[in-house]
């Protein structure tokens, strides 16, 4: 299980001994409006092995908290702050080199669209090879029988030509499949995976889904998940962050997030997903509001503007205040456990049927 | 590539017809009559009827048209002045040479010209623009920025004079700007056309200064240079590989056309450093209602940009994989 600290005051130290233990993690942007606070006080860990997914609307600081952890945000407007060890080692100082040497060797991400995330102008064989060549300082040649053979384990026909194929000349699944064996060349310790479903249709997300667990099993990869749909998140991880705004908003086991969820908003994300097996002529019901703008974001509780039990709370805790969020299973919301509990049960659970 | 080179080569020789029509019927539209300004003094409508007869303009447009396609395919031995091979242009009115070989004894001053001025914009404009999209928001990047906004507004007729007056007539560093023989003597070809090739560079260099500079910043922010950054590709490989190679589509597009509009004649630096290139020929021609000559410096200029535009079109086949060429 692993652990995760409250929002604000005194983080618990970060975990050595996990994979990935993030801190206390603030980012922010300069831009010409003033400046947006993308990731506003995270921590989580990811254990080896593991897969933790990370669920959230967009805006919400999902990819920005993992571009971060490779260092791949632009210096230039971002302002970073926190804690993030990847296996001990401290990434937020790290110099650009060191940075080079953990990317795509211990730490791997796969992207959203696999057509704009791979290089048009070059074939997919030299795109997969170039990453062993410069980590594992292997030959040409080494490198690209090592590409033919990734390609061969994601599940590609005939991958000794197909190496020789540009990105266009794949179909989209494939495509994901060449992504996949490029962040996994040099066999690394995490994986982070940015929506790497999204942009495929359903049969071909859920073969996509089934390779990632499988090689995982295989290489024992601890994954981070990010992902806005729930089902999917359901199929994959082991542990679910829930954010909002910047901020993770509950977080817990799978199990736990999905069955007894503590946090509105997750009951939202929950109430807005259609099931096949509930009565399909109850209507969805979506979130109220929009998501905040992070130029501006609102006060206490980031989520009170949009949040139809905060009369519940009583006073104006949920307009002052911010939520922690406590250690190990729990949420940020001013709502006592026992409201929890019987919110979800009696008014919560009977729409998802 | 073969169909694509022939279908695209036929398309060029209709526009070159279409463009000679079109030439044809604006040089009748004139409002001067050549035969006019070669009567001289003592001109009096006999004469004035001769020479339109000598000249055949005296022949409907179209007759005239259809003299001057079968001369350009076939050549003639109807002139005056000797006999015309194909491609047969005629003769020039006012200077009595035959046009083709006009075209041919001007060309190598215009292909030094654009040759080297392209090698100094090229080498000065792309290092520039790479350097500040490498050193983006630095002072290095803002001077190159300000500085090429500053060199794409200036003119030739303005740098040019100034460059004579400063590194030629004042200080003697250079030579008088002159065309000279490459295959004669390399180093008089070089010193007599340094100061034009520099001009011409600064003004050219500036643009792909600019255009380089944004290509590279907008390549740099593709999801794919990202891609090959999350790989570990240290920056200057992303730079050089990915971003590069996604940059060199509207460069090579744009270094097409100048440089075919280049060989079609650089008017004013001819005019400025008195090089007797095509575009001389050109204003040469228009101002003496030259029709033979006019024809000549139209056609040779576009076949120069038409011939680019093809080389340009079967260049992005090999920069970019997903281009077929049909």
């Amino acid at each position: 299980m692993t652990t995760l600290t409250k929002e604000a005051g005194v983080p618990s130290p970060a975990d050595a001994g996990a994979l990935l233990s993030v801190r206390d993690l603030y980012v922010s942007f300069k831009t010409e409006d003033g400046i947006v606070r993308a990731v506003d006080g995270l921590s989580f860990d990811v254990q080896r092995g593991k897969t933790l997914g990370i669920v959230g609307e967009s805006g919400s600081g999902k990819s920005v908290t993992n571009l971060t952890i490779l260092g791949l945000h632009n210096p230039m407007f971002t302002t970073v702050e926190g804690e993030i060890l990847l296996d001990g080692q401290e990434l937020t100082t790290a110099r650009e080199p060191d940075l080079e040497k953990i990317r795509g060797n211990k730490a791997a991400m796969i992207f959203q669209d696999p057509l704009t995330a791979l290089s048009p102008y070059y074939t997919v064989g030299r795109q997969i090879a170039e990453p062993y060549m410069k980590h594992m300082g292997a030959s040409k040649r080494t490198a690209w029988d090592r590409a033919v053979e990734m390609l061969g384990k994601v599940g590609i026909p005939n991958p000794k030509e197909r190496a020789k194929d540009y990105p266009h000349q794949f179909s989209g699944g494939m495509r994901q499949r060449a992504m996949i064996a490029m962040a996994l060349v040099c066999d690394p310790d995490l994986l982070i995976a940015d929506e790497p479903t999204t942009a495929l249709d359903v049969t071909v997300q859920a073969q996509i889904l089934d390779l990632l667990k499988e090689l995982q099993q295989e290489f024992g990869s601890g994954i981070v998940f990010i992902t806005h749909d729930l089902g999917v998140i359901a199929d994959m991880a082991d542990d679910i962050m829930v954010m909002y705004a910047g901020g993770a908003v509950e977080y817990g086991t799978t199990n736990e997030v999905l069955r007894s969820p503590q946090h509105p908003y997750t009951w939202g994300l929950l109430n807005s997903m259609p099931r096949l097996d509930s009565d399909l002529s109850a209507p969805l019901a979506p979130i109220p509001g929009t998501p905040p703008s992070l130029l501006n974001p609102p006060s206490g509780c980031r989520f009170h503007p949009r949040c139809t039990f905060q009369d519940r709370v009583g006073g104006a805790r949920c307009v002052n205040e911010r939520p922690l969020l406590a250690p190990d299973r729990s949420s940020a919301c001013h709502l006592t456990a026992d409201q929890k509990r019987t919110i979800f049960i009696e008014e919560i659970k009977p729409r998802l049927g | 590539m073969l169909r694509f080179l022939v279908r695209r080569f036929l398309g060029a020789v209709v526009i070159l017809f279409l463009l000679s029509i079109v030439t044809f019927v604006l040089f009748f539209g004139m409002p001067r009559d050549p035969g006019l300004l070669m009567c001289g003094k003592t001109c009096n409508p006999t004469s004035l009827a001769n020479i339109h007869h000598v000249l055949g303009l005296d022949k409907p447009i179209t007759t005239q048209y259809w003299i001057f396609l079968k001369n350009l395919v076939v050549g003639s031995n109807g002139f005056a002045q000797g006999p015309c091979p194909a491609p047969c242009f005629g003769y020039s009115y006012h200077t009595n040479d035959q046009v083709w070989a006009t075209l041919i004894d001007r060309l190598p001053t215009t292909v030094s010209l654009t040759l080297g001025g392209a090698f100094f914009f090229l080498l000065i404009g792309l290092g520039t623009g790479l350097l500040a999209a490498w050193k983006r928001g630095t002072l290095i990047d803002k001077t190159a920025t300000a500085g090429a906004m500053v060199l794409s507004s200036m003119q030739i007729y303005f740098l040019g004079p100034l460059a004579l007056a400063l590194l030629v007539y004042q200080t003697h560093i250079f030579d008088k700007p002159a065309y000279n023989d490459f295959t004669a003597n390399p180093v008089t070809w070089f010193t007599g056309l340094i100061i034009p090739w520099v001009v011409l560079s600064t003004i050219f260099a500036a643009q792909y200064t600019r255009m380089a500079r944004s290509a590279m910043i907008e390549q740099l922010q593709e999801e794919h240079v990202r891609t090959a950054k999350a790989k570990g590709m240290s920056r200057r490989y992303v730079f050089f590989r990915y971003a590069w190679r996604g940059s060199l589509i509207p460069i090579v597009t744009i270094f097409g056309i100048d440089l075919g509009a280049l060989l079609g004649g650089a008017i004013i630096t001819e005019y400025t450093f008195s090089l007797p290139g095509l575009g001389q020929l050109a204003v040469q021609a228009v101002f003496f209602s030259d029709l033979p000559l006019l024809l000549g410096v139209m056609i040779f200029s576009a076949t120069m940009i038409l011939l680019f535009n093809i080389i340009v079109d079967a260049c992005y086949a090999f920069i970019d994989p997903r281009v077929r060429l049909a």
